[in-house]
């Protein structure tokens, strides 16, 4: 069996007048018959598959329904239809410095945060001083959590989420975190922990990140998938035209005009940059 | 029950972490700590002592006692729900991004709110013998309504925090509806010029049952009939029914209403 089989999930979400209305608005309204929810499906039919050792980059620009697939996977949210099974332990970073709390020190939040994703406190105990090395805090270990930059709370957030050997791992934008230093270290963390065979899941804006990274790509718009696919240069060429142009494609055709067409930009680039060289010397 | 078993291990840890961290949260900025927790429910009987003996106390023995009962068990319920309430949804950031059992939240509230009652329920024991109510092995049986009781206030504390996400105004409702419920407890004054059936209809209120339960107990020195003791069963198990369901069916909508 793969380690993440996803066939034809689809996703609806709520949304409407119902949020943060009290219980007598919310009865009045009901009266008048002017209470309404709208519904609309954040991922339409989504189906990938993925092996040990796969990492899929999902591409796609705001309101693709990336995030929603990412919850569905790590089990926050459940497919209104299709099926989704994974297998194995899952470590997902989703907005990562979310949900700490500011007046409990660094080492009572790595604590509530390592039982929050299911790690034993005995593997905690083990794991807590590289943890900490790793994020490069060891001299806030008693600092209040609120203290810290937000560099300092994405590094952590990072540390515990990621030193875990994790069969599936789940990374919502946070390579793009923190400074230039950490980001490398933590490239290479990643990359480290891709070796060793596990799979991830990645979304990511920076597209040369998601080449950089991934074996395979999801591309999603509207919450319609547009393709998946393990040809990451050329979907990623495509992917890229298309955000210039903003023009959707239909068909595979429409794909390799949109990679040519990236193609020939990037030469022009190119050029008008040597140019720009030949006439400065 | 082995999955029982298993779950509780898988979680106990998350459990301890989430209790200490509410105990932290609650406690870190008062100097007089837990000893207020107790003073308070204290100060509230003293109050309601001075005021009421005079009306309703000259006839009755251990008018105290009468009172403290109502006062230990209202009160345990009050603070166990309402903080329950917000229980969920203060968690939201979580619960969000990380998937967890989210009734852990509310089971880790509980604690604090148990653990005031067991010190409350110390120095009850000790007005009780200051008002001449010795030790008997019937007083185990206190044991019983304390369990429903905590039964009550988790299944109820899962329904308030459900509808606290749906609802934001239930806390003021929920608010009018505690103060009702003072009144209807029969905490100052006694049911007995009630017709029959008014005193059956105290029954209806789960609040009630416990606290004339501990009566029972304390100062009438009677154990209550097997129905009686279904009737707190009931009251614990319904609450606990619909918290739960409540939970099941929504626990992947909640997250619409963030």
């Amino acid at each position: 069996m793969s380690v993440i089989e996803c066939d034809k999930v689809s996703i609806r979400y709520m949304t409407g007048d119902f949020k943060a209305i009290g219980l007598k608005e919310y009865i009045i309204r009901r009266l008048k018959g002017n209470y309404h929810v709208k519904e609309f499906w954040a991922d339409k039919d989504i189906s990938f598959k993925l092996e040990k050792g796969d990492m899929l980059g999902i591409i796609g620009s705001n309101g693709a329904g990336k995030s929603t697939l990412l919850k569905a996977v790590t089990g926050i949210m459940i497919p209104t239809s299709g099926s989704l099974k994974t297998k194995g332990h899952i470590a997902a970073l989703l907005e990562l410095a979310s949900g700490f709390d500011g007046d409990m020190t660094v080492r009572e939040n790595t604590y509530l945060r390592g039982a929050l994703l299911g790690y034993t406190r005995q593997f905690l105990n083990e794991k807590y001083d590289e943890i900490i090395s790793f994020a490069e805090l060891e001299e806030f270990q008693d600092y209040e959590f609120k203290q810290l930059s937000s560099g300092m709370k994405s590094r952590l957030a990072f540390s515990i989420a990621c030193l875990v050997n994790p069969d599936i791992i789940i990374l919502d934008e946070v390579l793009s975190v923190g400074d230039g230093a950490f980001k490398k270290k933590s490239g290479d963390k990643m990359k480290q922990i891709l070796d060793s065979g596990v799979t991830g899941l990645l979304v990511s804006h920076s597209i040369s990140q998601v080449r950089d990274l991934c074996n395979k790509i999801l591309w999603l718009d509207h919450g319609k998938q547009v393709a998946f696919t393990d040809d990451v240069e050329h979907y990623c060429d495509a992917y890229e035209e298309f955000l210039m142009t903003k023009k959707l494609p239909k068909s595979q055709a429409d794909i390799d005009k949109l990679a040519q067409g990236w193609q020939k930009r990037q030469e022009e680039e190119r050029r008008k940059k040597e140019e720009a060289k030949a006439k400065k010397s | 029950m082995n999955k029982i078993i298993h779950t509780y291990q898988k979680y106990s840890f998350l459990f301890e972490e989430l209790v200490k961290r509410d105990f932290k949260q609650k406690y870190k900025r008062s100097i007089l700590g837990m000893g207020w927790s107790i003073l308070s429910p204290l100060l509230t009987l003293l109050v309601m002592y001075m005021v009421f003996s005079n009306l309703f106390g000259g006839r009755m023995e251990h008018y105290v006692i009468y009172l403290f009962s109502g006062q230990l068990v209202l009160s345990y319920y009050k603070e166990s729900t309402k903080n329950g309430m917000t229980s969920l949804l203060n968690n939201s950031k979580i619960f969000s991004k990380i998937n967890v059992p989210k009734y852990m939240f509310l089971f880790s509230k509980n604690v604090s709110a148990l653990v005031n009652f067991g010190l409350t329920l110390g120095v009850y024991f000790i007005f009780c013998i200051f008002d001449g109510i010795g030790f008997h092995p019937r007083q185990f049986m206190l044991v019983f309504p304390i369990l429903c009781l905590l039964g009550l206030n988790i299944g109820v504390g899962l329904i308030l925090s459900a509808l606290f996400v749906f609802f934001r105004d239930i806390r003021y409702l929920y608010d009018v509806l505690l103060t009702l419920l003072t009144y209807v407890s029969a905490i100052f004054y006694t049911v007995d010029r009630f017709s029959p059936l008014g005193q059956r209809l105290f029954l209806l209120n789960p609040v009630y049952v416990y606290i004339k339960y501990f009566r029972c107990i304390m100062i009438d020195e009677l154990i209550p009939s097997p129905e009686y003791h279904l009737l707190c069963i009931f009251y614990a198990g319904i609450s606990l029914l619909i918290g739960g369901w409540i939970y099941k069916k929504y626990n992947h909508a909640f997250l619409y209403y963030l």
